[in-house]
């Protein structure tokens, strides 16, 4: 069991939801005091993407943000300097398409992940079939690797999924890749499929944009993932004050939930 | 003896190359094509389906050519085989009939392609359009000005095409556009992919689609009664009209030869790495970010290679090498004025690395035959434009 598996399922058994947003590494100059704003805020995870060139699973929100970051010349080692110099108490998870790390190394990117405080990744190009290696090393380091279960998934592949996954599980809400969603999705389809084999939390993610879709994901998950929203906010200009306001009024939306 | 382009692992690798890197959301899609590609690749209806369309839609088989002018200038025995005498001018129908008789087969009204130069977007909207299938074509937006007369082609045909603006805004990112498109529509679309490439079953699926063309000309070289070929060449950019050619050559003792665009060199310049589904060689910078393809022909701007040539390239089964735009702007003039063939300006490339290397890597005498993989009429208002300026 990894350290992520055993604060995410702490926080659960305390019975709190959780509130997991997503920021693009090296954004721009504010992108580590915009992290420590979510921590502010009371998030209970944070997930840093690394920029790839060809994000597959993304949206125009979040390939805008990491055609920026990339022509500031942001890369994996820059991002894991940058959470080296963070003191929050908020576990964090690298998110990050597989080339990253095939490139730089499987062994040598697990160890500085761990390095640099890192729990977990999230690489939503390497399926099942996929992930041995990378979850092996990762597993030496005390890294965590998070799987993503979709609408279209099979429920006896679910089961395996919620088996394998390390963390939590990650409920994808709709057949779509990341972006901002007017429809709730259907999350709870996929938490369903995954509850009865899942010991780790459950997080419903892609599509989640307001406060009130958030708070909704929580009445059947254990807590809300949020990115492109979050990211275009940034893009927008609104740094960590807007950081800070946007995700305290999901955290209130979300900790109403069950009261 | 190691035998050659036979079925990948389980896992869909050829050697170290090729798996099947995509997000959950596509996995069962991936499955489900390949159990059905499986089911209806042992099933001789569908053979026969597959053939029998090739043949009296398509205008199957393409002959081979013997090239004496050509042949007599360079010192080196020149066949062709002529794929731009297929139906849309390219080996690509040979896939997309194969792909598209598979979307009807497992009960989907609707297909979705990427395209580079746009002939596999035209052969996707062709094959849609016969076999009464939904069709849209993603392109990048350079690509649909390179190539306007192709997009318009596509419409004719009933197909919608979608300029692609992210990236590159070329065939690296309409792949990565149509597989983001694949993941909100995958229940009722196939995702028609051109070329030997993506997650498992994709390059193996598409090779052999494409080996019709390798098996035939084989087969049309055997009754030459002059032996086989000394060399087996083809032009390069994922690598289907090259792989399809090769599998009719694989166990055979012909040299097989794979030309890339210098500016894509996959085999040349690039490192083992994960893109589009794919564990092959790829271009990328020093973090593994992917860089772009550059070359005057925008079928073969792709800074990847299909696995099973990164494969057929490691194990030293075939060789690749690059030409240049300037070698290919010659090559194809010079079929033009000694043969009455304008090839495409891929396919230049197979032609230009023949003409430079006839009597040198090449010995004098050879037998080599080529495969034209299309015809050069696309090209025409670029190649134009390009000679006009050179002046």
């Amino acid at each position: 069991m990894t350290t992520l598996d055993v604060r995410l399922s702490a926080l659960r058994d305390g019975g709190r939801k959780a509130m997991v947003p997503y920021f693009v590494g090296g954004l721009d100059d504010e992108w580590l005091d915009c992290v420590k704003a979510a921590a502010f805020a009371g998030a209970d995870a944070i997930e840093i993407g690394v920029p790839f060139s060809d994000p597959i699973m993304d949206g125009k929100v979040i390939q805008e943000a990491s055609l920026k970051a990339l022509g500031r010349g942001t890369t994996l080692s820059s991002v894991l300097e940058g959470l080296h110099t963070l003191d929050i108490d908020v576990p964090l998870i690298v998110m990050t398409y597989f080339n990253i790390f095939h490139h730089h190394g499987l062994e040598r990117s697990a160890a500085e992940l761990h390095a640099a405080g890192v729990l977990g990744t999230i690489v939503p190009d390497l399926s099942l079939e996929e992930i041995g290696p990378w979850r092996a090393v990762s597993n030496e380091h005390d890294v965590a690797s998070i799987l993503m279960t979709a609408l279209s998934t099979p429920p006896e592949r679910a089961v395996q999924l919620a088996a394998e996954t390390q963390g939590f599980a990650y409920a994808a809400a709709r057949m779509a890749v990341t972006g901002v969603a007017s429809d709730e999705g259907r999350g709870d389809l996929v938490v369903e499929k995954l509850r009865q084999a899942s010991t780790v939390p459950i997080y419903v993610g892609i599509g989640i944009a307001t406060p009130a879709q958030a708070a909704s994901a929580c009445t059947f998950a254990d807590g809300a993932i949020v990115g492109s929203a979050l990211v275009q906010r940034l893009l927008d200009g609104e740094g960590p004050k807007g950081v800070e306001q946007f995700l305290g009024e999901m955290r209130s939306a979300i900790n109403a939930v069950g009261q | 003896m190691t035998t050659y382009m036979g079925s990948p692992d389980a896992s869909g690798r050829f050697g170290e190359f090729g798996g099947r890197f995509v997000p959950e959301a596509l996995i069962p899609a991936c499955l489900e094509l390949e159990a059905a590609f499986k089911d209806a690749w042992a099933d001789p209806s569908f053979h026969a389906e597959y053939e029998h369309t090739l043949k009296e839609f398509g205008g199957r088989p393409t002959p081979v050519t013997f090239c004496p002018r050509l042949s007599q200038a360079l010192g080196v025995q020149v066949y062709l085989k002529r794929e731009d005498l297929a139906h849309t001018g390219s080996h690509k129908l040979n896939n997309v009939v194969g792909q598209a008789l598979l979307t009807k087969r497992m009960g989907k009204p609707r297909m979705i392609a990427e395209t580079g130069a746009g002939q596999h977007g035209v052969a996707s909207a062709t094959a849609a359009a016969r076999l009464g299938l939904e069709c849209t074509v993603y392109m990048g937006e350079i690509d649909t000005q390179r190539q306007s007369l192709n997009v318009f082609r596509m419409e004719l045909l009933g197909a919608k095409v979608v300029p692609v603006t992210s990236g590159s805004k070329t065939l690296k990112d309409a792949v990565n556009e149509a597989m983001r498109e694949w993941v909100t529509c995958v229940e009722d679309t196939h995702y028609c992919l051109g070329s030997v490439m993506g997650p498992h079953p994709f390059p193996w699926m598409v090779r052999e689609f494409q080996s019709i063309l390798g098996i035939e000309a084989a087969a049309q070289f055997q009754e030459l009664q002059i032996g086989e070929p000394d060399y087996v060449v083809a032009c390069v950019g994922g690598g289907s009209n090259a792989a399809g050619m090769f599998a009719g050559f694989a166990n055979s003792t012909s040299q097989l030869v794979g030309v890339e665009a210098a500016g894509g060199s996959a085999v040349g310049f690039g490192t083992p790495g994960v893109l589009h589904g794919m564990r092959s060689l790829l271009i990328q910078n020093e973090v593994g970010q992917i860089e772009e393809a550059h070359s005057i022909s925008a079928g073969l701007d792709y800074p990847g290679i299909g696995p099973e040539h990164a494969h057929l390239a490691s194990s030293g089964r075939a060789k690749y090498y690059s030409a240049n735009d300037e070698e290919v702007l010659d090559a194809l003039q010079m079929l033009s004025r000694l043969e009455g063939i304008i090839p495409a300006l891929e396919t230049a490339h197979a032609l230009a690395w023949v003409i430079r290397e006839a009597g040198a890597l090449i010995p004098r005498g050879s037998k080599v035959l080529l495969n034209l993989s299309g015809r050069g009429d696309k090209d025409v208002a670029q190649v134009r434009d390009i000679l006009r300026g050179a002046q």
